[in-house]
């Protein structure tokens, strides 16, 4: 009932790649071993900086699951026909993302074993549970809006009924991921880089920005491999998409730097310091977070002259950097930094270690598997030669 | 089981008396444990740390060489760390050493994130931990605006010397801090930090009665604490 069936079948190319995922997993599962049996001290993190590589994975990667309400919103709420063949794509990329996301967290923790600790004693007070609350409930909805609508394709009939009120409720859902993903961080009161209003609504512009532009290269990347493509309309949508929210990101981060900087108050100027020109002689961000603004600020000219964004391989230039960019930020630039200085005035730096770098490298490889598998599927269900002439919009039994 | 409708309402009632009972009874007996550090006296025995040993030993602390993996209940930072807002370049007391400690917040911000309730406020103010229930996610550590949390990045058995088996080790992957000995609390004995100052520089005592010495002192002495701003609360008071 699944259709992974259709995931069992491919060419010598689609099982290369599988074994190549699988392999960088199981390096990755070897050095989780070794993290279970020695404890976290195999990572880069240490008694200042208690959260690195894994937890700022998990909060790009929460925006990266997020996204896809940018081409199911389109598509259901405005009957924007030219993403009917990219939302079931969209939904697969949150699915994979939220996956790697739990992942993250997992890894994280010093006491895997006690997970359901989490479950045993409910915590309302802790923005953890509600993370967990909205995290699983994305990754339910997605699953069941993905398979119920996929199958409808196969059999070339209206999706059911009732699927409608659960696409709708997987819009505000996915606000709600990363606003709260943003709340786990910006509520607290001894991380002044962290306490920023702004935080939630940065989150969800970059996450825009980063999920489309991921979904715009993983749709270019399909269309070269296989005979399906989502369509040149849809690729510009897209793209108009990517750009509105990376312009906006870029601007609430330039908010952060007048308030901290005009202001002029040390707790809130030293973590930003710390990230572009070093604290206390330490600087090992900053060549990081420079990279990141150079990237955004070339992929934003790209991105606003028509000319460059309208031609296919440019724009993929410009989205690769536009990912790159957010990714940086977020995925090191931002958690990190939050830490330094330490509470006590201690500038202490992180570098992730290889076995932590591997690890994390393999819950990629295992986003990637499950994101291959479930593309696999779709596309396998639309290259079947009984597919109607004319296949039945998702929009139009919701209409 | 059936359960008459008077029966029901016999129960409920007497179930909320005694909840009603406990509140005012814990209100007469109520507990405000804190503490009061005078910073000259701890000054004077130059590089003393008593203290310090008195609580690894009594709470089995490992000693780590490392010390970006260190656990410490009680140590020493600078006075401009340790109360940054309170000091300025003219300080007299600006680069002496000073007592840190968890702060046992009356709003604690650790207890608010943690997602098991594997750190609680008790009645008695203190901020107590379940090390068999933490799960080791670390944000009460993100949270803690005073850095007094420490992780177990390792097993940390091997770096106790000579441990105390009249208290519990700690196992790899857990969170641990200050917990104000309530074990000795329990027995009437002040915590083991206090009771180790050869300067009596460490006041211990009950906010919640106004003639207890504790009391007496922060009436008399000024005093300050760290990032009260915050709005946490804290309960250690530094008597300058």
């Amino acid at each position: 009932m699944f259709m992974l069936e259709k995931a069992i079948a491919g060419s010598r190319r689609y099982w290369l790649w599988i074994c190549g995922l699988a392999l960088v997993i199981g390096i990755g599962l070897a050095c989780y071993l070794h993290q279970l049996q020695n404890g976290l001290v195999i990572t880069g993190l240490s008694r200042d900086v208690t959260w690195g590589l894994y937890i700022a994975q998990f909060t790009f990667l929460v925006g990266v699951a997020a996204s896809a309400v940018m081409v199911v919103l389109p598509y259901y709420l405005h009957n924007f026909k030219a993403f009917a063949r990219m939302t079931i794509f969209g939904e697969f990329l949150a699915i994979s993302a939220v996956i790697m996301c739990m992942c993250f967290i997992f890894v994280d923790m010093g006491q895997p074993t006690r997970v359901l600790n989490v479950l045993l004693y409910p915590t309302p007070h802790s923005l953890m549970f509600w993370d967990m609350i909205s995290l699983g409930g994305y990754l339910l909805l997605n699953a069941v809006i993905a398979l119920v609508t996929l199958r409808a394709e196969r059999e070339a009939v209206a999706p059911p009924r009732w699927i409608k009120p659960v696409i709708v409720l997987s819009i505000p859902w996915a606000v709600s991921i990363h606003t709260v993903t943003a709340f786990l961080y910006s509520g607290l009161p001894g991380r002044p880089l962290w306490l920023s209003a702004i935080l939630a609504p940065r989150f969800l512009a970059s996450a825009f920005a980063s999920g489309p532009a991921l979904l715009i290269l993983l749709s270019l990347l399909t269309s070269k491999l296989t005979r399906f493509s989502p369509g040149r309309e849809a690729i510009q949508k897209l793209a108009v998409i990517v750009t509105y929210a990376m312009v906006i990101s870029v601007f609430f981060v330039l908010m952060e730097f007048f308030t901290a900087f005009y202001s002029g108050i040390p707790e809130h100027t030293e973590s930003l310091r710390y990230m572009f020109v070093g604290l206390d002689g330490h600087a090992r961000l900053a060549p990081w977070m420079w990279l990141s603004m150079i990237l955004a600020a070339l992929s934003l000219v790209l991105l606003l002259i028509p000319r460059y964004r309208h031609n296919e391989k440019w724009l993929a230039l410009a989205c690769a950097m536009v990912f790159l960019s957010l990714w940086i930020d977020k995925g090191i630039g931002l958690i990190v930094a939050g830490f330094v200085p330490s509470p006590l005035g201690a500038v202490t730096e992180y570098t992730p270690t290889l076995p932590e770098s591997l690890i994390s490298l393999a819950i990629w490889a295992a986003g990637s598997l499950i994101l291959t598998v479930l593309y696999k599927v779709a596309l396998s269900v639309r290259e079947e030669p009984s597919l109607s002439p004319a296949p039945i919009s998702k929009a139009e039994v919701l209409a | 089981m059936t359960l008459s409708r008077k029966a029901f309402l016999r129960v409920t009632g007497l179930s909320f008396l005694a909840v009603a009972a406990r509140k005012a009874a814990g209100a007469i007996t109520g507990k405000r444990w804190a503490m009061a550090i005078d910073v000259a006296k701890c000054l004077k025995q130059d590089n003393c740390t008593k203290c310090i040993a008195a609580c690894n030993a009594a709470h089995n602390v490992p000693s780590i060489p490392d010390r970006s993996h260190e656990v410490r209940w009680i140590w020493k930072d600078s006075f401009e760390h340790a109360l940054q807002s309170q000091v300025d370049e003219y300080s007299p007391l600006r680069a002496a050493p000073v007592m840190v400690l968890c702060n046992h917040c009356e709003n604690p911000p650790c207890v608010r994130v943690c997602p098991t309730q594997a750190t609680w406020k008790r009645d008695d103010g203190i901020v107590d931990m379940d090390w068999h229930r933490c799960i080791g996610c670390r944000y009460c550590m993100a949270a803690c605006p005073y850095g007094s949390r420490s992780f177990n990045w390792m097993d940390p058995r091997p770096y106790i010397h000579d441990p105390d088996p009249a208290f519990p080790t700690r196992t790899k992957g857990v969170v641990e801090k200050c917990t104000f000995c309530p074990e000795r609390l329990a027995v009437g004995r002040p915590p083991a930090c206090v009771e180790a100052c050869p300067e009596k520089a460490l006041v211990f005592g009950n906010l919640s009665d106004p003639q207890s010495p504790i009391r007496e002192l922060l009436a008399a002495r000024r005093h300050v604490r760290r990032k009260p701003e915050l709005g946490t609360g804290p309960d250690i008071f530094y008597m300058v």
